[in-house]
């Protein structure tokens, strides 16, 4: 069955995974149906009108209440390029479809949307009244009706910052199915949080990463980079047990004091509280080795250097091989203070694939935040790829010129063997014994930071043509 | 730090290869209830190494779990009921972790567990 899918306009590049990902969770995905996409006729792929299929109202339901970025799902009675199109097309739409949601006893209420367009609370009023050709018999309600109608207009605003249109004009009837429930956002928003650290992740964002997680009750989804738990606080809300493990102590054991730590970040909900929180280094973990498949997810937003960096263990002087290992005298030992090293980029993500193809089941996710530098307004999508995983979702969000951050949602199809651990072990040690260079090589501190003179180097006209550039609209809202 | 935790957890100094079970040195323990989900008790049946179990639950000062057990016992709501409480409702708040082979001491302070390895352990 085919459903218009309206999106809020923002975060473009996540409104569809996030869709499949919450429809695989509902069963969406069997043998004889597959999920498909559509766009109304003349509409640019940015927008927020698509048309998927789904298997059934209750599957649609779920999905939409579930996400964030889905502003309705809509069983269209009519849609045309006028109103006098759009008569037409509701009046030949079945009246067994239409007159179950027009019965006297059933309440409702019609919302007039519009894209690219402001019309006035009177012009509204018309619109609805126009509809008078729709039977229908119930009361209206507008604080909780039983069916909601929406009647949607777009227009063609023609081209905006060199771009073409996102839309063309349109005017679309449809009964709701279900909605996004953009309440929880201001609810979890991090102004309100009590324990909040420089990279506690954006609430709206956090829940993105959940629903592309798959979290639900039963399931254990594991943060090895929890700092403030700002991500666990997303999976725990639809009912995921969580684990989280940093190498920082303060943060996992301290936090600022007895009500203000990363357990009060989840009471302050009324959240199931994680099943543990650890110090351990996501270099060396400390799970024992028999152990895997226990994890359903992993979601991280990993340290790459640019707002804070990584830490493993190890010190720096003994890995840059200027010194031998320290022996920490026997008396000093209780309350050693181990020093660390950076971690580089490349080093981190390899571990992270390794311990996710470990310790996820099979099935399980594994969603993270990966830098890439833009280069000529487009990307590298050239992804870290693992034996164990398929990539399912790769969403950008640009954050400046220089780069942006990918939520890549890969998903383990394969069991992990002895020789992909061999594997592991060996790049394991070869990445701490060239430890400087890919300290030097992964930087992307200094390739997002350094001033822009350095950067444009011998294309002495980059800058023009930067500024007269259109820039890609998608993924900056 | 619950039992389910340590039954995950091991040592992994550089040169140690029994580094599971750590023993379990308890100052203070406390109990904090937790609503009981049977599906994921006996998912969690299947990861855990019962033997290591039971002997962290005696440490902690919880002696009501068998000496083995089997996937069917789960279907018993009383052994269900203990097997959660061992599992998610015990905490070592104080104490320490002890690896099994060299004897080096895992702090545990206000429920956290301290897994990171000193410079000449890695």
């Amino acid at each position: 069955m085919w459903y218009l899918c309206v999106f809020y306009h923002r975060l473009l590049d996540y409104r569809k995974p996030e869709v499949e990902s919450l429809a695989d969770l509902f069963g969406a995905f069997t043998d004889d149906h597959k999920l498909e996409w559509k766009l109304p006729q003349h509409h640019h792929p940015d927008s927020p009108f698509h048309f998927v299929n789904l298997p059934s109202e209750e599957i649609a339901r779920n999905v939409a209440n579930r996400s964030i970025l889905v502003k309705g799902l809509y069983e269209l009675w009519g849609e045309g390029n006028s109103y006098e199109e759009l008569e037409e097309a509701i009046k030949n739409y079945p009246d067994e479809q239409k007159l179950p949601y027009l019965t006297s006893e059933s309440s409702f209420k019609i919302t007039v949307d519009t894209f690219g367009k402001v019309i006035s609370f009177q012009e509204q009023n018309d619109r609805i009244r126009d509809l008078s050709y729709i039977p229908f018999k119930g009361r209206v309600n507008l604080r909780n009706p039983d069916h909601k109608f929406w009647l949607m207009e777009t227009n063609d605003y023609g081209s905006n910052n060199g771009l073409p249109p996102v839309v063309q004009k349109r005017v679309f009837f449809g009964r709701e199915v279900g909605a996004a429930d953009r309440k929880l956002l201001p609810t979890y928003q991090l102004k309100s949080r009590s324990y909040l650290g420089p990279t506690a992740m954006d609430a709206e964002v956090a829940f993105l990463m959940a629903n592309q997680a798959q979290a639900m009750p039963g399931k254990l989804v594991y943060d090895p980079f929890v700092g403030t738990g700002s991500i666990l606080v997303a999976a725990a809300h639809f009912g995921a047990m969580t684990m989280g493990a940093d190498i920082d102590i303060r943060i996992v054991r301290d936090g600022r004091g007895p009500e203000c730590n990363v357990w009060s970040n989840f009471k302050q909900y009324g959240l199931q509280m994680p099943l543990s929180l650890l110090r351990a280094d996501n270099n060396l973990p400390p799970w024992r080795s028999g152990l895997k498949e226990v994890f359903d997810a992993i979601i991280c937003d990993p340290p790459y250097g640019v707002r804070a960096g990584g830490r493993k263990s190890g010190g720096r002087k003994l890995l840059k091989g200027i010194k031998g290992p320290y022996t920490v005298p026997e008396d000093k030992r209780t309350d050693h203070i181990p020093s660390t090293a950076a971690y580089s980029l490349a080093e981190c993500v390899h571990d992270l694939l390794d311990l996710a193809a470990r310790m996820l089941v099979i099935g399980g996710r594994l969603v993270y935040f990966y830098p890439v530098l833009r280069d000529n307004d487009s990307i590298d999508t050239n992804f870290p790829e693992h034996p164990c995983f398929e990539l399912v979702a790769a969403c950008e969000q640009m954050l400046s010129l220089r780069y942006s951050r990918v939520l890549l949602t890969m998903v383990k199809t394969r069991p992990y063997t002895d020789d992909i651990a061999e594997v592991a072990k060996i790049r394991h040690l070869e990445f701490k014994e060239n430890h400087l260079k890919w300290m030097e090589d992964g930087n992307l501190r200094s390739a997002v930071f350094s001033p822009a003179d350095l950067q444009l180097g011998d294309t002495g006209d980059t800058k023009v043509g930067k500024e007269s550039k259109p820039k890609y609209r998608g993924k900056y809202v | 730090m619950r039992l389910l935790t340590h039954n995950m957890l091991s040592s992994n100094i550089k040169g140690v290869t029994s580094g599971f079970p750590l023993r379990i040195e308890a100052e203070k323990v406390v109990e904090k209830q937790v609503e009981l989900n049977a599906a994921f008790l006996k998912n969690m049946f299947a990861k855990i190494e019962w033997k290591p179990f039971v002997d962290a639950s005696r440490a902690m000062g919880y002696a009501e779990l068998p000496d083995e057990a089997e996937p069917l016992m789960l279907e018993s709501d009383e052994f269900l009921q203990k097997f959660h409480h061992a599992l998610l409702e015990l905490h070592l708040e104080e104490g320490a972790l002890v690896c099994p082979e060299t004897g080096r001491r895992f702090p545990v302070n206000k429920g956290i567990p301290n897994m990171l390895l000193h410079e000449d352990e890695v």
